[in-house]
């Protein structure tokens, strides 16, 4: 660790006049491992390295920015990198905003994502956990004709980042999953289905979970057939909430705002879900995957208030978006790569729980759709006019009992009227492997488009 | 394609480190290793909110090696090209191997062919200052278009990858790509909030495509698209006949059916086109091809990621399955040839079986009569990705650009939607195919990995699918 903080102090000590650098080093190491048909399919393992600059050259106009970055850590590569980003600095255009994060007193919580028994874990064990998985799902259940890959997989990652305003700090952490894909087949029908476990280290992980998932999930779609168009009360899945709501909190961004691409622009204090509606992103709540102290620009992360009782209360924002918006960072700075400018994203979303479950959810609601696929998400969902229309696939039920599967029907409406019609918000939290938490959400009087 | 008469360079590692460290690799047994070498560089700028937010450079550089044992493949990657890093990611990767069966191996490696980018402006020697102009004209035809543009955002990018892949069974290749794209989203804003309309311009070619492509007119059909939005009225819902523009871009056919000719889904028997060689699957106006070869196209190469040489392969003929795409391993387990589809997204990847450029060729009707042929429907003038579950056959795909057929007329704009559909239902209900043809780019992920591809069609209308709008 205290490698990379050298490096990258060396390359902020290298900051020439009035330029102002920031620094970003990564290095991990990764294994994976799939099994298929009862033998390895494939192992592979490697260590990778990265580092990523950002310079700034103030001006009276204000600062222009340059990026570059590399995938190694050689000296010569690193020099390379900081040369290139000068050179780079001197197209873009001034802006006054364009200012790097300064320390702002927030102490960083103390949450723990690094597993010391990783290092320790023998390649033997993980090739036996995806060979197992792999033979169980197999076996499990006589309509499961195939398994397409059972996978083992996991990372370490450190990194630092360092800057001349200020900024000096560094992260680690590590994770491990364990997925499977099944297929069930029914005479000339074929359904896939797929579960998952994850932890930050292999005796976290809960292999019945994935095991149970693949089988139930591609079983119980045999036989799914197209249903009528209409208008249906609709339950989501926990892990389908968790995306609609990742997609719905684009709008959240203050980088969007300020950019005009938000469909919650001049929204504040106004009614933007249901009453029922309280979002919190909250990055220092170490029950969440993508839990993390720091922000991408070494800010403490912090807990936001999005929407309380169905009225929006503000933004999530970055340095330079809070700058443009008049305010300051909320910690929710996010970075595509190693060397892009940081935006502004939710990070870690939770929606305050009900008091039903997934089951009592389907009671209350009584008639209509339980989704528990999605498709075509990246191109059907436009999270800047919030038009949305998607694949499903999914089960009927009726006075809340779980009926025929049903597949090949889309839904269609707008993130906006998702968040309003919202009428159940469960209580069967599933902390997931992405940006939001999820749970059982119903909706009431979708268009579904079918035969 | 005019080549240039720049100098060979040198390989990216010395052939005889190549081949000693394949030897190191097969030391423990296994029966095929490779390395794969990949130095690619890049370079990228933005613009937003009417400023230059960004220009980028990256570089990565490394190797990934396999060894390949039975059914299992041990693989490991490293961005240490010194014979240590490459030793000990070769011992890595025959980790796998546990016969332990031992003994000298040699291998030999064919003598090097000399490669030069296929580019007449290599984009590293292109001022920087040019590039970021071909923004700033875009943003400012984009905002002139309308005083409702309220937003315009563009990307320019140029990448060069250089690769060499050298294996056991004596293959030692190399391919110099070079690419260059540029995109363009503008925002509209109106009485019933914002819409969004967006067109892209890639090629595997160098800096010279911009003497040809107009970046203005590419911004004026991004702002056209949001403009339009604006005052189009919902989609309906439900089964109605579907025409779609030549240039509104064939990822149609690579979602309903590319993935599942992929030969990996085939030999898990993960698609609904497994065991089916020779029937007829579509429609008898389809006949489907991918081409590696096609000069200048987003998903052209000279050699694919295994070193074999890119080709054209027909995969349908008139309605008739003809074969699957195929990689090294995949060919090897059935006992055939490749077809020049083992792609990888970089050296840190396995190389699995992609398509290339995959189109539907032309038919013989005039793509006005197919319009005016269609009594009630929609017509689709630009596509916008697509999804497919390969296992069961169902896809769907969505619009940047759709309108209202009435009494085969193109009357009102409808707001974007998804269509779904199932690949061979859909393959087998097309009932017209044009005479027109174009090309457009796309980037299709599979398996955490994305790769640059060509999607290409003919004007064609569709009768079984459905259209996911929210009007009744």
């Amino acid at each position: 660790m205290s490698e990379l903080m050298d490096i990258a102090n060396g390359v902020v000590s290298r900051a020439k006049g009035n330029e102002e650098i920031e620094v970003y080093v990564s290095r991990g190491h990764d294994t994976d491992v799939t099994a298929y048909d009862g033998d390895i399919e494939s192992l592979s393992s490697a260590d990778s390295g990265g580092v990523g600059v950002r310079v700034l050259l103030p001006s009276p106009d204000g600062a222009r920015v340059g990026t570059a970055w590399a995938g190694s850590l050689e000296p010569h590569v690193i020099d390379a990198v900081l040369a290139d980003a000068r050179d780079n600095a001197r197209f873009a255009t001034p802006d006054p905003f364009m200012v790097l994060a300064k320390p702002d007193g927030v102490v960083p919580a103390e949450i723990d994502l690094w597993r010391d028994s990783f290092a320790s874990v023998p390649t033997d064990k993980k090739v036996q956990l995806a060979l197992d998985l792999e033979a169980a799902v197999r076996s499990g259940d006589p309509r499961i004709r195939q398994v397409e890959g059972a996978s083992y997989g996991d990372a370490s990652v450190e990194m630092a980042l360092v800057s001349t305003a200020g900024i000096s700090a560094s992260a680690r952490r590590t994770t491990a999953y364990l997925s499977v894909m099944a297929i069930a087949a029914d005479g000339e029908d074929s359904q896939s289905g797929g579960g998952y476990s994850v932890g930050r280290v292999l005796d976290e992980l809960d292999p019945e979970k994935p095991r149970r998932d693949a089988i139930e999930r591609s079983v119980r779609l045999l036989g799914a057939e197209k249903i009528p168009t209409d208008t249906y009360n609709i339950v989501f899945d926990p892990e389908i909430s968790s995306t609609l709501l990742a997609l719905a909190s684009s709008a959240l961004s203050g980088e969007a705002v300020v950019r005009g691409r938000s469909f919650f622009a001049n929204r504040v204090g106004e009614s933007v879900a249901a009453p029922l509606v309280t979002l919190v992103d909250d990055p220092t709540d170490a029950r969440m995957f993508s839990a993390s102290a720091l922000d991408a620009e070494g800010l403490a992360s912090r807990r936001n208030v999005l929407i309380e009782k169905g009225v929006l209360r503000g933004f999530v924002y970055d340095t330079v978006s809070a700058a443009r918006a008049g305010t300051t960072s909320t910690g929710s700075a996010v970075r595509g790569g190693l060397a892009s400018n940081p935006g502004a994203s939710c990070r870690a979303l939770l929606l305050e729980p009900g008091e039903l479950d997934q089951e009592g959810i389907l009671k209350a609601v009584g008639e209509g759709i339980l989704v528990t696929s999605l498709t075509g998400v990246h191109s059907g969902v436009n999270t800047i006019s919030g038009d949305f229309s998607v694949g499903i696939e999914g089960l009927r039920f009726s006075n809340g009992t779980l009926g025929a599967p049903l597949r090949e029907v889309t839904i269609g409406s707008t993130l906006q009227r998702l968040l309003l019609t919202i009428t159940h918000i469960g209580n069967d939290l599933e902390w997931l492997p992405a940006m939001a938490a999820g749970q059982s959400i119903a909706i009431s009087s979708v268009r579904v488009s079918g035969r | 394609m005019a080549q240039t008469s720049a100098p060979t360079l040198p390989p990216l590692i010395d052939p005889a480190l190549a081949q000693n460290v394949l030897d190191h690799a097969l030391r423990r047994g296994g029966e095929m290793a490779e390395i794969f070498v990949e130095d690619r560089s890049t370079t990228g700028a933005s613009l937003d909110d009417g400023r230059v937010e960004e220009l980028s450079s990256g570089r990565d550089r490394g190797a990934g090696i396999r060894v390949i044992v039975g059914d299992t493949t041990g693989f490991a990657h490293t961005a240490d090209l010194s014979e240590n890093g490459l030793r000990a990611a070769a011992e890595a990767a025959a980790a796998v191997a546990r016969e332990g069966s031992g003994g000298v191996v040699t291998v030999a490696l064919g003598s090097r062919q000399g490669v030069s980018p296929r580019a007449e402006v290599l984009p590293e020697s292109v001022d920087k200052a040019k590039k970021i102009e071909l923004l700033l004209r875009a943003d400012s035809a984009a905002r002139a278009s309308g005083g409702a543009i309220t937003q315009v955002s563009a990307g320019y990018g140029d990448s060069r990858r250089r690769i060499m892949v050298a294996n056991s069974q004596g293959t030692f290749r190399e391919d110099d790509q070079i690419r260059v794209r540029f995109a363009i989203t503008a925002v509209a804003s109106g009485d019933a909030g914002l819409q969004t309309g967006s067109e892209s311009f890639a090629r595997t070619v160098g800096f010279e495509a911009f003497s040809t492509v107009d970046v203005e007119a590419l911004a004026e059909t991004a702002a056209r698209r949001a403009l339009t939005k604006l005052n189009a009225r919902p989609a309906p819902s439900g089964v109605v006949p579907v025409v779609l523009a030549a240039d509104g871009g064939g990822v149609l056919f690579h979602e309903a059916c590319g993935h599942g000719l992929e030969a990996d889904a085939i030999e898990k028997q993960a698609s609904v086109y497994a065991g089916r060689v020779g029937e007829l699957v579509a429609s008898p106006l389809v006949t489907l091809v991918d081409d590696g070869t096609i000069s200048g196209e987003w998903g052209t190469f000279v050699i694919d990621d295994e070193g074999h040489t890119a080709q054209r392969n027909v995969l349908i003929e008139n309605g008739i399955l003809t074969d699957y795409m195929w990689d090294w391993l995949r060919a090897r387990n059935a006992g055939r040839k490749g077809s020049g589809n083992g792609r990888r997204q970089s050296y840190q990847h396995l190389p699995m079986v992609r398509m290339t450029n995959t189109f539907l060729m032309p038919g013989k009707d005039d793509p006005k009569e197919i319009v005016a042929g269609t009594k009630n429907g929609i017509f689709v003038a630009k596509l916008h990705g697509g999804q497919v579950n390969p296992v069961n056959g169902d896809f769907v795909f969505g619009t940047g650009e759709v309108y209202l057929i009435e009494n085969g007329e193109i009357t009102e704009p409808l707001r974007d939607v998804n269509l779904i559909g199932n690949g061979p239902e859909v393959l087998a209900n097309i009932d017209a195919v044009g005479t027109d043809f174009a090309m457009v780019p796309g980037s299709c992920g599979k398996d955490g990995q994305s790769v640059p591809v060509g999607c290409g069609q003919a004007t064609m209308r569709l009768t079984g699918i459905t259209v996911g709008g929210t009007a009744a």
